[in-house]
């Protein structure tokens, strides 16, 4: 059975304006089922035995104490894994359950399931685990090195998962003729998703021996496909349900417990088996994003054109790869930020450590990147004596430039519509007048940063989306989706998209969550290509099934009406359709009685157009995704406050000038914005994530800081709404690229009150204080 | 232990030992699933309940706790009254994304606007900064707490 829910009443929303979203009604009243809130009946609890070591040999795993502990039902070590029992997208080399070593702290070691909770904790620490400890590696540099222990012996390059160098022009000789030059050098450090429902998901054997699971994922059907292979059952023997999620930002792209929750249920006699992780888990086992080290080096001539730019990037993936390869060409191809830059050199590469792993995290790698090359563009901007804002607007690109990766854009480009709003703002103009106002023992400066992002897979991956619409016997329209929603309101999009279409209000609507049983394979709800994707396939869909329901309506018509009628005379209304010229009126029921199911079910496959270019540079991330077609661009700008006695440092103000196509509905793009714009800030200046030799030091809400009410201001959106060809109704994703240019804009705000930068991770307020006593400003009235 | 209090108002007994956590009392027993639980540490507020008409953080709680004391959940909360504002006013100006912080975060605005009918920005930002949420940076909400306070403001006149 597949499940739906039947949202609030309202009037039919139309395309570009702000409508609730349908999903809200039963969040607000806290009736919707997350992943967490099925509890089947007579289930058992799983949970996992973790290492306590970064690197190790495991040399035995004695079970025997747990297994005969009553209430225990199955404690399970990589020898009941029947597959490769190794996870991952394009290198599978994460096991499910270790099988021989650990390469990180909390890497999974034996599952087990038991009766309660109670039980399964006593059992869990009953089971021991003997180690031989390994070298270890935690410095991605170091990695690097000949000398360093090598994590996966046998890959060709050691511990680097993923390098590449992408040259335009002249490469980095052009440097040398450039009039100016600057250089930083930046280092950021990991994020934590920290979504608020933690990993969760039951699972359980059908009779047809089907494994079925409900789980807080981003991928359902790409779920199956990594099952299939790590625990060798055909993919269609997977069931995969997709309820809304509860916060996910990337951490849950990909298998997060469905791997033990299949070997959980494969092992439970035919009950159904549960697993929610506690939120220090979370942080041991969940990934992360990936922290950089960057070393920028940018140039113009005399007139204040960028002319050359030479940068490397070095991140660590941790122990596995995930998502390390596509993270890094997303860096790369970013690296150089929205500008026309004819001359460079982008090094970069991916390496593994003994840390956690790190995957994609929204913004996926362009958070990181644009912190590098928006604060050399500052200090070069101040080196050669241009203005912030006219120094980027004379860069800019524009629809038909090249990027400094050689990417021709052919689509919308709105970079510069949002440079001159930014400086035509007050924010901006009166910036002096509200820096010199600042009170006493407060120091106050603006930070700017601009800033794009990639929508979708790139050329090689095919960016699909097969959407599903039916209209149900009853004569109400349900909406099939096919892509999780993680909290962004994608779903409640498709059903405005459907309804626009149709002239149907949410009350003659439902929508059905992803679940392989019954709604169609998508892609993930990833890459800003969510609703640019599926909003595509399901606008053909939408079409589809209005052209059979006015075909099936002009022949009741035309019985009644004794004439041959004309398809044009009909219009669908809000649980009908009307024939205009005589006026009379058939409900949607009726129709729908008059077709046979394969009619009143209309399915519509869409594939992303790509870029064709053939780049000379760069070869191995082609098929991670370089280079792209559409791209969404961004002006940030934030006013900050520092308190020179104690370091602290506020955000007064943020404005958010975004060129992300036409707007479907405002206020849930908005809400994108707002949201991506405040996790920003919380990487920037709270979540100081860290790590000691592998382990980490901040695994709890106590020590790991998320933004509260109080630390985040209220936030100015400006749109720039062009219409993108590619994006249905003309939109372009928005679901990453507020959070790209947060960190870089404070990181220019805290440079121009300190004078100095701080160039190493999140800028706390005691790393503001130090800066501030090194420059002589502390305690400066 | 027995222990009988009034839940979402119901008078209830239930036997129990005395260290279990109310939430998974609540959840697990009862199946009041709108008490979410996210940190289990008392730092987020997502498992948020009224205790005597007042915000307590459920994840806290044991069981023992709970004797002659009335709980009210997000299922119960009477939907007369300002329950049913807030809630349209979180749905109006889109202060729901993922809403796994939503259920808590509601009952969090009750006891504010109860213990302070008109708060302004600030107080509102400082009265909700037990409650986290990771997907909204929290404007909509203010802006929904600020319609909800105006139109009971209206509907007292």
């Amino acid at each position: 059975m597949c499940q739906s829910s039947r949202p609030l009443t309202s009037a039919p929303s139309v395309i570009g304006q702000s409508a609730p979203r349908a999903d809200a009604l039963t969040k607000v009243t806290g009736e919707e089922r997350y992943a967490t809130d099925y509890y089947p009946e007579n289930h058992l609890w799983a949970g996992i035995k973790r290492a306590a070591y970064p690197h190790a040999r495991i040399t035995s795993i004695d079970i025997s104490q747990a297994k005969g502990m009553v209430g225990v039902v199955a404690v399970l070590t990589s020898k009941d894994v029947q597959g490769s029992n190794r996870l991952g997208i394009f290198e599978k080399d994460q096991p499910i359950l270790a099988d021989g070593i650990v390469r990180h702290y909390g890497e999974a070691v034996a599952l087990v399931t038991a009766e309660t909770k109670e039980i399964l904790k006593q059992a869990l620490a009953a089971i021991v685990v003997e180690y031989e400890p390994l070298a270890a590696v935690f410095d991605p540099q170091a990695a690097m090195s000949k000398e360093s222990v090598i994590l996966h012996p046998g890959r060709a390059d050691g511990n680097v998962l993923l390098s590449d160098e992408i040259s335009c022009g002249r490469g980095v000789e052009a440097l040398a003729d450039c009039e100016f030059t600057a250089e930083v050098s930046i280092e950021v450090n990991w994020q934590d998703h920290a979504f608020l429902e933690t990993e969760a998901g039951v699972a359980w054997l059908e009779a047809d021996g089907t494994i079925a699971m409900i789980a807080s994922t981003q991928t359902p059907f790409r779920d199956r496909l990594e099952l299939a292979e790590a625990l060798k059952i055909p993919p269609t023997k997977f069931r995969v349900m997709a309820p809304y999620l509860g916060g996910a930002f990337g951490g849950k792209d990909g298998i997060t417990v469905q791997g033990f929750l299949a070997l959980a249920a494969l092992h439970a006699g035919g009950r159904a088996v549960k697993m929610w992780y506690e939120r220090e888990e979370h942080f041991l086992a969940g990934t992360k994003r990936h922290p950089a080290i960057m070393k920028y080096k940018l140039g113009c001539d005399q007139q204040g054109m960028l002319q050359a730019l030479d940068c490397s990037i070095l991140m660590d993936t941790g122990a596995y790869s995930a998502m390390g390869g596509e993270v890094l060409e997303l860096a790369m191809e970013h690296a150089g930020g929205p500008y026309c830059i004819p001359n460079t050199r982008i090094k970069g590469a991916v390496v593994y450590t003994n840390n956690p792993i790190a995957s994609a995290f929204r913004g996926f790698g362009v958070p990181q990147v644009a912190a590098g090359i928006e604060q050399a563009v500052d200090e070069l901007a101040k080196t050669a004596g241009f203005d912030l804002l006219q120094f980027r607007l004379k860069n800019a690109v524009r629809r038909g430039s090249v990027t400094p990766t050689g990417v021709l854009l052919t689509q919308t480009v709105g970079l510069s519509e949002c440079l001159k709003k930014v400086a035509d703002h007050r924010l901006w103009r009166e910036r002096e007048l509200w820096q010199n106002s600042a009170p006493a023992f407060k120091r106050r400066g603006v930070g700017l940063a601009a800033c794009y992002h990639a929508v979708g897979f790139g050329p090689v991956i095919p960016d699909y989306a097969n959407a599903k619409l039916e209209l149900a016997a009853d004569g109400h329209i349900r909406v099939f989706a096919g892509v999780s929603d993680m909290g962004q309101g994608n779903a409640a999009t498709y059903m405005q998209i459907v309804g626009h279409i149709l002239f149907q209000g949410y009350d003659n609507m439902e929508i059905v969550l992803p679940d392989t049983a019954c709604t169609l394979p998508s892609c993930s709800s990833s890459a800003s290509r969510t609703t640019f994707t599926y909003g595509n396939a399901i606008t053909g869909a939408a079409d589809i099934l209005k052209e059979r329901i006015l075909a099936r309506a002009l022949l009741l018509f035309s019985f009644q009406l004794l004439e041959q009628l004309n398809v044009q005379d009909l219009v669908l209304l809000p649980g009908r359709i009307v024939h205009q010229p005589s006026g009379r009126e058939v409900p949607l029921q009726l129709i729908a009685g008059f077709m046979d199911e394969s009619e009143r079910i209309a399915t519509y496959s869409y594939t992303c157009p790509v870029n064709k270019q053939v780049l000379p540079t760069g070869k191995k991330l082609r098929h991670h995704g370089y280079p792209h077609r559409v791209f969404s661009y961004a002006v940030q700008l934030v006013r900050l406050q520092v308190d020179t006695l104690t370091g602290e440092i506020e955000v007064c103000d943020l404005l958010n000038c975004i060129e992300a196509g036409s707007v479907l509905n405002p206020q849930v793009f908005e809400q994108q914005i707002q949201g991506g714009a405040a996790q920003g800030i919380g990487y920037a200046l709270f979540e100081d994530f860290a790590l000691k030799e592998g382990k980490i030091r901040t695994n709890d809400f106590s020590t790991y800081i998320l933004p509260t009410a109080m630390d985040i201001p209220n936030m100015e959106t400006v749109v720039v709404p062009l219409a993108e060809d590619d994006g249905p109704y003309g939109m372009k994703g928005a679901g990453e690229i507020s959070i790209d240019g947060i960190l870089s804009a404070i990181a220019n705000g805290v440079a121009a009150i300190i004078g100095t930068r701080i160039t190493q991770g999140t800028l706390t307020g005691e790393k503001i204080l130090l800066a501030l006593r090194q420059a002589g400003k502390e305690a400066v009235r | 232990m027995r222990v009988k209090f009034m839940l979402n108002g119901k008078q209830t007994i239930v036997d129990a030992p005395a260290d279990r956590r109310v939430v998974d009392l609540l959840r697990e027993d009862f199946g009041l699933i709108g008490v979410k639980e996210c940190c289990g540490a008392g730092e987020c507020g997502a498992c948020t309940i009224l205790v005597n008409g007042t915000s307590r953080l459920s994840c806290l709680m044991l069981a023992a706790q709970l004797e002659g004391v009335e709980v009210t959940t997000i299922e119960g909360v009477a939907p007369e009254g300002s329950f049913a504002i807030v809630q349209q006013a979180f749905i109006d100006c889109g202060a729901v994304q993922c809403g796994f912080c939503t259920p808590g975060m509601v009952l969090a605005v009750l006891d504010l606007l109860q213990r302070n009918p008109q708060p302004s920005s600030e107080e509102i930002r400082e009265g909700l900064s037990g409650n986290l949420c990771r997907c909204t940076g929290y404007q909509k909400i203010v802006e929904a707490v600020q319609v909800a306070a105006a139109l009971l403001k209206g509907r007292r006149a």
